[in-house]
């Protein structure tokens, strides 16, 4: 699997170092950020992902400049903006809310940036017509911005961001209104201009099938801090602690008991008694118990044998793959996924005795 | 089963219309309300000089009244003090609006509110009585005796009704729409000029017709403050109940009255077509 611009020297756009946002004072302190530091490269797609009340949104209004950190530094293209106000920030911002003027058409809505930075007339026509061309909004420039559907809204406010040509552009949950089809449509199309203009993209969302399909690389989050930062295919297949592992796609834990480290290795010993290799995250060396972790579609349900053993509880089927719930003989639920093909089903009958085999190197010990 | 789910259906809901007493209570509230405006519009057209007889249908005291040097100069000086103390007084409420809504919640927040809002709670006597003291003393050591005393003593009681649309309508406002512009390279004079104000105008129309109507209106404070000479139209009309009082007095209110209703009306309209 390539890592998208993983090239030492790729340039830095955004660089948050050691940023802590505190709101209140003494006991009843609440720290919204908790030393979080992400450098984001240029012409990235950039994802900050987590739960809401994460921290995820603070920190793009903080890159932003609509809030102040309490502590660290903010440097876009080396040069501390920590302290600028938003408007002297070449960054821009799609928001939530879209956040449209509903006193202004659609035209003067997508020119409002260029007109505050005092470009003349010819350019800004020139500009607004480009933009509006990118997002297929040509035909309703002089619609007022209330007689537009959210699927347009959305649009004109990608076109107002984009305008004028900032380096960094900050998108926050833009796609959360949109029902699930045009959100599609949007996912692909944000993909499109993110490459079509080459500026770098920071997105938010708690939605962590969006963040694995359009990021090249996501920060995920939880209380105020960055647990991992890494490509789509890291964070899915090599998360750094249980947190992780458990807000990205379905995942099963089982405890597991360490035998020791063969050749960077970890030897661990199930329930059932069967030992097996698994990988480690980074560094990380448990002793005595720890959680493995292993993705559903990493195992396959087997008539016989296979590391773990249990009863099939319930079979869900969903047309591209079924979930086989296996209640295993130690009490625990494990799924697995399994690819449909057209002339074979499953195989695993409600209330059928099964094993479990997990492929090799599937399984990984976790921080918990 | 079915049933038993749908039966509160059937189960008259408590209406305070089907009270008995209630249609006769609507009916004499509504007249208390109203007949007096009513008897008082009609006799303004009694060709007769008298409130009480009705003596045939006629305009004159309407032309009477216009005509009357004192009147038109009583109403002149009512709107030039409406429009002054409106006027001033929106643009301090527009301010303080601002000030208090688009700043995080300190503490002391909500005793400026009650600052501002004061005002509508204090008795309007006392403020008069005092503002007759306080312009007494002023009056003496200036030398200066004009409208500035009445145009000041308004604005001061009009803010509270100027502030509470304006901030309502502040309030109401998305603040992500500000923090848009800003975020589009506009400094804060353009952000309030360019998305703030615009924003706002129904509230500041709304807030500017409520303190015009409340000065136009005001009998007490304007009592206590005038100068000899400066009577407004309401403290005429006060003054001439105390003498022989003839239907001119009524032509003068039913016009007062069509103007406070139009007004309201235009108000209406400029804030639905907004909204």
């Amino acid at each position: 699997m390539p890592e998208p611009a993983a090239v030492p020297d790729a340039r830095i756009a955004v660089e948050c170092r050691g940023i802590v946002k505190q709101f209140g004072e003494g006991p009843r302190a609440l720290r919204a950020l908790d030393n979080v530091s992400v450098s984001i490269r240029e012409n990235e797609f950039f994802t900050l992902l987590g739960p809401s009340g994460c921290g995820k949104t603070t920190l793009l209004r903080m890159i932003a400049g609509f809030e102040y950190p309490t502590e660290g530094s903010i440097r876009l293209h080396g040069e501390d903006i920590a302290g600028l106000p938003p408007f002297k920030r070449p960054i821009n911002t799609v928001f939530q809310s879209y956040a449209l003027f509903p006193h202004l058409t659609v035209w003067e809505n997508v020119a409002f940036g260029l007109q505050m930075l005092g470009r003349p007339k010819g350019e800004i026509a020139a500009r607004v017509a480009e933009m509006l061309k990118l997002v297929h909004m040509e035909e309703l420039a002089q619609r007022r911005t209330d007689q537009i559907s959210g699927g347009q809204g959305q649009r004109v406010a990608l076109a107002r961001a984009l305008a004028p040509a900032p380096k960094v552009l900050l998108l926050d949950e833009p796609l959360s209104a949109l029902d699930y089809k045009l959100r599609k449509e949007m996912q692909i199309e944000l993909k499109r201009m993110q490459s079509e203009t080459g500026i770098t993209f920071i997105f938010v969302t708690h939605d962590q099938e969006e963040a694995l399909t359009m990021s090249d690389r996501i920060a995920v989050m939880s209380k105020g801090k960055v647990l991992q930062i890494g490509t789509p295919w890291d964070i899915y297949d090599k998360p750094a602690e249980r947190f992780v592992a458990d807000f990205i796609g379905e995942t099963n834990f089982l405890p597991a008991a360490m035998v020791g480290i063969e050749a960077g290795m970890a030897r661990v010993r199930l329930p059932s008694g069967i030992e097996m290799s698994a990988t480690l995250a980074d560094g990380y060396v448990p002793s005595g118990e720890a959680t493995l972790v292993v993705r559903p579609e990493h195992a396959r349900v087997v008539a016989s044998g296979g590391q773990l053993s249990g009863r099939v509880e319930n079979v869900v089927y969903f047309g591209t793959d079924t979930h086989i719930h296996v209640k295993l003989d130690e009490g625990l639920t494990f799924m697995v996924r399994q690819q449909n093909s057209r002339s074979q089903s499953c195989g695993a009958e409600i209330g059928t005795r099964v094993g479990i085999e997990i492929a090799p190197d599937a399984a990984q010990v976790l921080r918990d | 089963m079915a049933r038993a789910l749908f039966d509160f259906r059937a189960r008259p809901r408590f209406d305070i219309r089907a009270q008995p007493g209630f249609g006769v209570l609507a009916l004499f509230t509504f007249a208390l309300l109203y007949l007096p405006i009513i008897t008082l519009v009609v006799y303004a057209f009694n060709a007769s000089d008298s409130l009480s007889s009705w003596g045939g249908f006629s305009l004159h005291w309407f032309a009477a009244a216009a005509q009357n040097q004192a009147v038109q100069d009583a109403a002149w000086r009512s709107l030039i003090i409406a429009v002054s103390a409106a006027t001033m007084a929106t643009i301090a409420a527009t301010m303080a609006a601002i000030a208090t809504t688009r700043t995080p919640p300190y503490p002391g927040l909500s005793v400026k509110y009650a600052f501002i809002n004061l005002p509508l709670m204090v008795p309007e006597i006392v403020t008069a009585v005092a503002l007759l003291i306080v312009f007494a003393k002023v009056k003496v050591w200036t030398g200066y005796t004009g409208l500035g005393y009445l145009i000041l003593a308004h604005t001061a009681f009009c803010i509270p009704f100027a502030y509470l649309p304006i901030r309502a309508r502040l309030e109401g406002m998305d603040q992500s729409l500000e923090r848009a512009a800003a975020d589009l390279y506009a400094p804060p004079w353009q952000v309030f000029r360019r998305v703030t104000l615009p924003l706002l105008r129904p509230g500041i129309i709304a807030g500017f017709m409520l303190a015009f109507v409340i000065s136009l209106d005001d009998v007490v404070i304007s009592e206590f403050v005038k100068s000899g000479g400066q009577d407004t139209l309401p403290t005429y009309m006060l003054g001439q109940l105390r003498r022989a009082v003839t239907p001119e007095i009524n032509a003068i209110a039913a016009a007062f009255l069509v103007l406070s209703v139009a007004l309201v009306t235009v108000f209406f309209f400029i804030n639905r077509k907004k909204a």
